[in-house]
């Protein structure tokens, strides 16, 4: 399992990278390892308002369709349009390929998400 | 050599063959475009298949060889509840009386049908504890999306227009939220607890003002019991909401418990599980509606009444949510599904679920030295078992399914419920013998030493199909949904 340092990570298995005040979100290589081969995603509307924890889009695989959260609050302000084309781009590199990014004003929520190392360890209870 | 032939019947046709001759015209022919105006017209004539009537029959009787159903073999797929279909209901459904009628037939023509409706209502109310039903609904989701219908109507009626929330725990059916969502409200999940069960703490929080009901299937989806159903039903009423009841696992409690006893005030039943009568693609199915007594002016109208001497349809309901489909729904399948409830009796209808959920325990009690069991206690009419012993191998639950192929048995349900890891979710149902529980038993026993001693033989896997392991992802990717010419 592949995890990155200077992430932020949610329990739901979702990642952020903070850029200014911009927040990339995407799923990690646990959750689409997990999940299994991805065939659909369904991305939020651009200009939509997020709080934590609100579904901000779909990832739905052979196995099952699940919910991301956006693990930030924020407005949507971009959305990897390339996954509606080639949704496996999740399973090639779910870090480089983001679902979307969000401009945020309040990060304190980072606080409460884990770091990398703090990630893996809760993955591997997870096992 | 015929039962491998993949042709499809555009390949085997031939220019100019056909299966059929037709006499000389015998009036004037008159060009096409004199009748139909040119823009309707094609521009060329359509691509169709020229075959003789031997191919012809030969290609369909080949395919209709391939379908694997109840009546070829086991089938335990898991929430679906694959018993047997007693021909006998087959026998009665074709009864002129009720085949041969047409909706719009004036009531004093169709009060047989009439009162097999009224009857049927009356029989499935005793077995769940409800006031009234409609067989409207086409199916179980269908009836899903009617009963949250009238969750809301009841809530509105009383001028709380407030409640906007449906609780669903995470072991839930995937239709119940889709249902929830469709009907306008917003879904609240709610987490089990370590025993597979509704977690009460959570539930607490999750209960509010807006909440207009609860979805629980009972027993749930991991085959247990949820024995905290009282005080599930109190915590819920006490909060202003009702509770639905998911009638896909009826076949566990059938005259041992009512859901209606257990506090629940909407329910569907699927009587193409539960009541025998033909599933997936040999349906359709039938997805009657039951409430207590509370809602029945909710229903959708018209219900069947009886007045004592004559049945008829009662259309003048005001606060009904109005019709859910045309006419009584899947009526012959209602038919089907009263004989079936006449055949088996009050006793004999325990019996079902008595010995659903014996045969279910018994293949648990068979298995679980070699499949983790991750609820590890006595199970209801389905056994949740877990790959992880033989994911170690690499050997996931989808391969698993795919080896059973080769056995000859269809696979049970995978990955469902979402949360157990690896899920092989197993059904055996009533109507299966020893025997057929103890060749299945051997064939899991087999292909978990196959997942030890050479895995790749079950990655592999099936071999003896008329087509190998297909490319889900790339189906579900990029589907091709009808035959297209090389040349196009």
């Amino acid at each position: 399992m592949k995890v990155l340092d200077g992430l932020y990570y949610s329990k739901e298995h979702e990642w952020v990278k903070i850029t200014g005040n911009k927040a990339y979100v995407g799923i990690t290589d646990y959750a689409q390892e997990s999940l299994g081969e991805i065939v659909f995603v369904e991305l939020p509307e651009i200009a939509s308002q997020l709080n934590v924890g609100d579904v901000l889009g779909v990832v739905e695989s052979v196995k099952a369709a699940s919910d991301v959260y956006s693990p930030i609050a924020g407005t949507v302000i971009e959305v990897n349009e390339a996954l509606d084309d080639d949704p496996a781009l999740l399973n090639e590199d779910p870090y480089v390929n983001w679902i979307a990014v969000l401009e945020f004003a309040d990060d304190s929520i980072l606080d409460e998400l884990m770091d990398a190392s703090g990630y893996e360890a809760y993955c591997s209870k997870e096992e | 050599m015929i039962q491998k032939e993949k042709a499809l019947i555009f390949e085997i046709s031939r220019p100019g063959r056909f299966a059929c001759s037709l006499p000389e015209c015998d009036v004037p022919q008159k060009d096409l475009s004199e009748l139909i105006p040119g823009e309707l017209l094609r521009d060329s004539p359509p691509d169709l298949p020229e075959v003789s009537e031997v191919d012809l029959v030969r290609h369909y009787t080949r395919l209709s060889q391939r379908n694997y159903g109840v009546d070829a073999g086991f089938y335990p797929l898991g929430s679906c509840t694959m018993k047997y279909n007693p021909k006998v209901n087959e026998d009665m459904a074709c009864l002129s009386g009720f085949a041969n009628v047409h909706p719009y037939q004036d009531e004093k023509a169709v009060q047989g049908c009439l009162e097999l409706l009224w009857k049927t209502d009356r029989l499935l109310s005793e077995i769940t504890g409800m006031e009234r039903f409609t067989f409207q609904p086409a199916a179980g989701a269908h009836g899903e999306m009617t009963g949250l219908m009238i969750i809301k109507a009841w809530h509105e009626s009383r001028g709380d227009h407030a409640r906007t929330k449906i609780i669903i725990p995470d072991s839930a059916h995937g239709t119940n939220p889709a249902s929830a969502a469709i009907a306008g409200f917003n879904v609240v999940e709610v987490k089990s607890d370590e025993n597979g069960l509704v977690n009460l703490h959570e539930l607490e929080k999750a209960i509010d003002g807006e909440t207009a009901g609860l979805m629980l299937t009972n027993p749930n989806t991991l085959g247990l019991f949820e024995k905290h159903i009282p005080e599930i039903a109190r915590m819920i009423h006490e909060a202003g909401g009702l509770l639905y009841y998911d009638g896909a696992n009826m076949n566990a409690i059938m005259g041992v418990s009512r859901p209606g006893d257990m506090g629940f005030d909407v329910i569907h039943l699927n009587l193409h599980k539960t009541f025998s009568t033909p599933h997936g693609g040999g349906g359709p199915g039938a997805g009657p509606v039951g409430v207590v007594k509370e809602l029945v002016p909710f229903l959708p109208a018209p219900t069947v009444e009886y007045d004592g001497q004559r049945y008829y349809a009662d259309y003048t309901r005001p606060l009904s949510i109005g019709r859910v489909r045309s006419f009584h729904g899947n009526f012959t399948v209602v038919v089907k599904a009263y004989a079936y409830i006449l055949t088996m009796g009050a006793k004999g209808l325990r019996q079902v679920s008595e010995t659903a959920v014996l045969n279910a325990n018994y293949v648990l009690a068979k298995l679980r030295d070699l499949y983790h069991l991750p609820y590890d206690r006595h199970c209801m009419h389905e056994v949740v078992f877990s790959a992880e012993n033989q994911k170690k191998q690499g050997v996931s639950a989808l391969d698993i399914a795919k080896r059973l192929l080769d056995y000859g048995f269809h696979p049970p349900t995978i990955y469902f419920p979402l949360i157990v890891k690896e899920a092989l979710m197993i059904e055996p149902t009533e109507t299966e013998s020893k025997e057929t529980l103890d060749s299945f038993i051997k064939a899991m026993e087999d292909i978990s030493g196959e997942a030890k001693q050479d895995p790749e033989l079950v990655k592999g896997a099936p071999y003896s199909t008329v087509v190998s392991r297909l490319d889900e992802a790339m189906a579900a990717r990029k589907p091709k949904v009808r035959y297209m010419p090389m040349s196009e």
